[in-house]
């Protein structure tokens, strides 16, 4: 039997590329293929071609539910019939290789001569990053379990509760300062320091290494 | 008719997740409206214990999506309020079993028969979180008045407002205004001020909902629990009505009101 069962590795997984015969013929022999090798299988996500096959919701509802028994993930099928591709759509499988993500954090290049810096203005929540080479600027808070990681100075205008690094890549110069500033775990370049528990509701704050030692102060315009 | 869909989540295992879509579709039915609750916990069922409809079940929700039954076969009928319906996970199959595609298109085919469409999240943020929240029209984040609940309710929210969901809003659940006196419980106050989105509902804690939840018959079914009122108010302002916070201190009898008028800063 020389039915074709086509497999290689792409950017999303393994792409599997089904030869013509009989539908359940060929669908045997993939099931077949990957009994052999199950390990390899194992976890893979798998976009199938099936060339210019018309296939019904049961066709590809059935093959994605023997896959997923085998612990193989359908999240594909790519296909020259509209009508194949309709079914997996309504299947919920993609019918493209994806389309690579936006990044969620973009830069903001604001063009002004200076130093880079990118303006943040939004609260950021838990679970959320904001890594950058320049300077950082928050409008709103930095939540328990946000973090930020800045190559140069970071300015909260907000509550500052989460994990900050200024100076991350050694920049002992660069410095934190936030209108209310309670992070979990503050860094500059090398030096890490938490906040002593305090009761009452703080001042604006400025925080700065000084012969090797972190110092936070409070804000005093004079 | 257009329904609303809201999904319920919460991060954190435990909250009350499933007594609140619970107890909020038996509220919103009991104002004669039309609703459906769906189950998105597949694997770790729980809705159908705690409304008292685990015995009915025949179809569930991966039988509605792989083309074993139609919608209408899924869905049961609740017997003390005729216009709910539960739609339950499946039990046997695991999260994958559905994507947040399917639960798009399985939500749709609702929207016309029904007025509020309530969907029950998993703990978690992978699969199952955003499958629930494909679908939502709005997102209802329930917390408990704890640190470790309040941050996972923080990252939720992030999550929900990343996929453009719209600003969700709050349930706290599980309040004891005797710890919140002694200084012992975070108040409602200290969780907006780090979450900073709308509250819509403080459920006390109460005894009762440990007891409905065995016995099938939610709390909202019950005028005189306090925990039920909370969820009745909750379900109203789903509705857009303006009702007023419960006051949650039990013991507000007259000498305590007129203490606290004498001393107003007292609270």
């Amino acid at each position: 039997m020389t039915l074709s069962v086509q497999i290689k590795g792409i950017k999303d997984g393994l792409l599997i590329t089904l030869g013509e015969g009989d539908w359940g013929e060929v669908q045997e022999a993939l099931l077949a293929h990957i009994a052999e090798r199950a390990s390899f299988f194992q976890g893979a996500r798998v976009a199938l071609e099936v060339g210019n096959r018309i296939l019904n919701a049961a066709d590809l509802g059935g093959l994605r539910d023997k896959l997923s028994d085998r612990g193989v993930i359908l999240w594909a099928v790519l296909s020259n019939s509209p009508k194949t591709e309709n079914t997996a759509q309504v299947l919920g499988l993609a019918t493209r290789l994806s389309i690579p993500r936006p990044e969620r954090v973009k830069p903001v290049d604001t063009n002004l001569p200076g130093e880079p810096t990118v303006l943040v203005a939004r609260t950021l929540r838990s679970g959320f990053r904001i890594a950058y080479a320049g300077h950082v600027t928050v409008i709103g808070d930095v939540n328990p379990g946000a973090e930020i990681v800045a190559g140069g100075s970071v300015v909260v205008w907000g509550k500052l509760r989460g994990v900050v690094h200024a100076g991350a890549e050694g920049d002992e110069k660069a410095v934190v300062c936030a209108l209310e500033l309670v992070p979990t775990q503050l860094r500059i370049a090398g030096h890490i320091a938490v906040t002593p528990q305090r009761k009452g509701k703080s001042n604006p704050e400025i925080v700065r290494v000084v012969n090797g030692q972190i110092v936070a102060e409070t804000w005093n315009q004079k | 008719m257009a329904a609303t869909v809201v999904t319920i989540s919460s991060g954190k295992g435990g909250v009350g997740k499933t007594t609140t879509t619970a107890n909020l579709a038996v509220a919103l039915a009991n104002g004669g409206l039309k609703v459906v609750c769906i189950d998105g916990d597949i694997g770790l069922r729980n809705l159908d214990v705690v409304l008292g409809l685990e015995n009915r079940i025949v179809y569930d929700l991966v039988d509605v999506v792989e083309g074993r039954c139609r919608l209408r076969q899924a869905m049961i009928r609740d017997k003390r309020l005729p216009e709910l319906y539960l739609i339950p996970a499946a039990q046997t199959r695991d999260k994958s079993a559905v994507t947040p595609s399917d639960m798009v298109r399985l939500v749709d085919e609702l929207r016309g028969e029904f007025d509020f469409i309530l969907i029950d999240s998993p703990a978690g943020i992978e699969r199952g979180f955003r499958n629930a929240i494909a679908p939502a029209d709005v997102v209802v984040v329930v917390t408990n008045p704890e640190v470790s609940a309040v941050r996972d309710a923080d990252r939720i929210i992030g999550l929900v407002e990343a996929e453009e969901k719209g600003p969700a809003r709050l349930v706290i659940n599980r309040m004891n205004p005797g710890m919140v006196k002694r200084g012992d419980m975070m108040d409602a106050e200290d969780v907006l001020e780090l979450l900073a989105i709308e509250l819509i509902g403080v459920v006390p804690e109460d005894e009762n909902v440990v007891v409905s939840t065995n016995r099938g018959q939610p709390v909202a079914l019950d005028p005189k629990s306090r925990a039920g009122k909370a969820f009745t108010n909750i379900a109203r302002r789903l509705r857009g009505e303006q009702v007023p916070f419960l006051d949650l201190d039990e013991k507000s009898d007259l000498f305590s009101k007129l203490s606290r008028m004498l001393r107003p800063g007292g609270d």
